[in-house]
């Protein structure tokens, strides 16, 4: 892909908006793996360059965001979870934030379900449905970059996202603008089978069995022949790679966020 | 009629009523064992949800199949009951097809319609015999689920087996009763009724029969109908088969927010709150401040408890009901990720012990007296930590269940229970604590360097 130099991409933070006396139409909520990951980061970057390219006025909390809390919390770490909760809280509450959007489901779901209680009320989407929002405005018409066309595509949903949310047609809209073969595993939607990394399973090996979840998973999306994964999670991100990995597919089957295929199909 | 067999009908009618009462009281104690917890809210959505889920069996028809196949059991089951009614009267009061002449415009129709729904049983139950013995779904095998091992396998015979001799019972004895009618035997011959649709093509079976050959079978099959009626309706409370009457209850009082949403601690919210010096907003009891951010003054006094669960006493009441209205289907666990791939957790297995933790306690009472307690509990005795560990938490045993029990609930309150009462996470999710703790991250990078993503934000695009 060419690069895209001549276009400069901006990431404003919260600091700078209030700074200048200004307001963001929403927040992008990065999360730890979008900060942090390597892999990750290049969701950061192209969900950052969608939004740029459609020109909404948004910001990140930069190095004051912090770990939702999320997997202390399914760990069991209640305290933890709280403490984090409880900080993140003032620090939205203090910038006046209205409206989120993030890329990881982990995030989304706590911050959507489980931050009112604690105080902190907002409209949080998660960036499959904020994508599928602008594809039916228009603003992303997956034009002018990459073609898809006659590519396999299948989706793995992700719990947090899916059951979890109820949120299964957003992700696969957005990619039916790739124009390309979406094709389904046969664990899908209510039925999706998780990638094996939620409930801070990730932070741990798995108890002992006979297989791991994500390559029981991977086969399944193997089986379809498609030549992409599309995910929406940043935790089923590294499984789904990992398992793609371990069946030695890694040079014919690749696993993309679901605006990173945007971004492409977009030419950003 | 008989005196006789009056007496001994109403006998059995009370001795049925005073163990299915004795056993509702027991099931009852044992299930408010558990924590309160208001579940009237939102009485709307309740209702809604109960007549889609439960008496519209909304989630069985996953599979259409087998959607059917129950839904002809439970539809059998409501409405056959409707005959029982008539069976009891004529029971009590030495009488013989008593709604006959009150309703002669529809009671063949009727009598039809519960033929055609018992021949229907019949069939189902075979078939689920054989999905269970033949075609051995994998769900139902205990070779591969050890939680079915033993006891849980013969409830699940000996329920569809009790199912198809009731069911012949009654088509027999709708036989033999026509076939008396048409040699015109005593007050057989009375009854202003015909064939009936099923039981009509069962009378040639009788045709060698002599009158009071017939009579007896008559009665012998009446009597095994109603008296295994009875039998099974006591069995049923000592039963996996109990989700025939909490599957109800149990939908009405399901879970109405989103699945993925965790229930929150109020008494940790305080602490959290005094550590931090923030206003206080809940009590300890979870009783919100007033406008003023006061709280209500017995808040300040009331016993904080355990966090977590460890035993059934921990639990929320809707947790134990979860358990007694399970009926070991096993399609959470066949949905489980963590079963799937051959951890020791099977959702169902939770559900399963949470219930036989409640029965052993009840076992107790009846030994030592209703103050009772030993020194077991559900985490540890029942449960393994290596089970619990195991849930990625996904839902999709929560997901799966026709009558919406919830086992990732229990599971989530055992692991506080692990993490904050015994402070025993596995290393690696303690590193994961520390991390959340000092770098505000679960990995170990430094916070400062959280932005740095930012400046590649400009840069090409790797396509690897």
């Amino acid at each position: 892909m060419e690069a895209t130099t001549e276009k400069v991409y901006k990431v404003p933070t919260m600091a700078d908006m209030a700074a200048a006396g200004e307001e963001p139409e929403i927040l992008f909520w990065v999360g730890c793996a979008g900060s942090f990951d390597d892999r990750y980061k290049r969701v950061t970057i192209a969900f950052v360059r969608i939004l740029n390219h459609v020109g909404i006025k948004f910001a990140v909390l930069g190095p004051e965001e912090a770990c939702t809390g999320d997997p202390a919390r399914r760990a069991g770490n209640e305290f933890l979870f709280q403490m984090q909760a409880m900080a993140n809280i003032q620090v939205l509450n203090g910038y006046n934030v209205k409206k989120i959007v993030t890329a990881c489901p982990h995030c989304f779901n706590t911050l959507k379900n489980e931050y009112p209680e604690l105080g902190g009320e907002y409209e949080v989407v998660h960036h499959s449905q904020f994508l599928q929002g602008l594809i039916n405005e228009g603003r992303v018409r997956v034009k002018d970059g990459e073609s898809f066309k006659g590519r396999r595509i299948t989706f793995h949903d992700s719990c947090y996202l899916g059951r979890a949310n109820k949120i299964y047609e957003a992700p696969r809209e957005v990619l039916a603008a790739l124009d390309a073969d979406l094709v389904e595993m046969k664990r899908s939607r209510t039925n999706g089978l998780c990638c094996g990394a939620g409930g801070a399973q990730y932070f741990k090996e798995p108890e002992p069995g006979n297989k791991d979840v994500n390559v029981e998973r991977v086969q399944e999306a193997l089986g379809t022949g498609a030549d992409t994964i599309a995910v929406a999670c940043p935790f089923c991100m590294t499984m789904m790679s990992d398992g793609v990995k371990n069946q030695n597919r890694e040079d014919s089957v690749k696993v993309y966020d679901i605006s990173e295929l945007i971004a492409r199909g977009e030419g950003l | 009629m008989d005196y006789l067999q009056q007496i001994l009908f109403i006998v059995a009618v009370a001795v049925t009523a005073w163990y299915i009462t004795r056993r509702v009281q027991l099931i009852s104690r044992a299930i408010k064992l558990g924590r309160a917890e208001n579940r009237t809210d939102h009485p709307d959505e309740r209702l809604r949800t109960m007549l889609l889920v439960a008496f519209g069996q909304k989630k069985m028809f996953t599979n259409p199949l087998v959607g059917v196949m129950h839904f002809v059991i439970y539809l059998g089951f409501i409405i056959i009951n409707i005959e029982i009614l008539e069976i009891i009267l004529d029971g009590v009061l030495g009488t013989h097809r008593l709604f006959a002449p009150y309703t002669t415009a529809v009671y063949p129709f009727l009598i039809g319609v519960f033929e055609v729904l018992a021949a229907g049983v019949l069939l189902v139950c075979v078939g689920f015999l054989a999905r269970r013995f033949i075609a051995r779904v994998s769900r139902l095998q205990a070779s591969r689920h050890r939680e079915l091992r033993g006891w849980p396998v013969s409830d699940a015979t000996i329920i569809l087996m009790a199912e198809i001799v009731l069911m012949i019972a009654f088509l027999t004895w709708n036989a033999a009763d026509s076939a008396l009618r048409d040699r015109g035997v005593g007050h057989y011959a009375d009854a202003p009724v015909g064939d009936f649709i099923i039981s009509q093509h069962l009378k040639p079976l009788f045709a060698g029969f002599s009158d009071s050959g017939l009579v007896a079978y008559e009665r012998g099959a009446w009597w095994i109908h109603i008296l295994g009626i009875m039998a099974f309706a006591v069995y049923v409370t000592y039963s996996k088969h109990l989700h025939i009457a909490l599957g109800f209850p149990n939908v009405y009082f399901s879970d109405l927010q989103p699945k993925g949403e965790m229930q929150n601690m109020p008494e940790i919210t305080k602490e959290v709150q005094l550590a931090l010096g923030l206003p206080l907003t809940t009590g300890a009891d979870g009783s919100q401040a007033n406008d003023n951010g006061e709280q209500p003054a017995e808040a300040t006094s009331g016993d904080i408890g355990r966090f977590g669960a460890k035993d059934v006493y921990d639990l929320k009441w809707i947790n134990l009901m979860n358990a007694y209205s399970c009926t070991e289907c096993g399609r959470c666990t066949a949905a489980c990720p963590a079963n799937i791939t051959g951890k020791k957790l099977s959702p169902r297995k939770i559900m399963m012990d949470t219930r036989d933790r409640m029965e052993d306690i009840q076992r107790g009472w009846k030994e030592h007296g209703s103050d009772y307690k030993d020194d077991k509990s559900l985490l540890g005795d029942y449960i393994t930590v290596e089970e619990i560990n195991a849930c990625t938490t996904c839902q999709a045993c929560v997901m799966a269940c026709p009558v919406n029990i919830n086992p990732l609930d229990i599971i989530l309150q055992l692991r506080r229970y692990r993490v904050m009462e015994e402070a025993q996470a596995p290393a690696s999710w303690n590193a994961m604590f520390s991390n959340i703790e000092n770098n505000m991250a679960p990995w170990k990078f430094s916070p400062s360097d959280r932005f740095n993503w930012a400046e590649q934000v400009n840069e090409p695009v790797s396509t690897k």
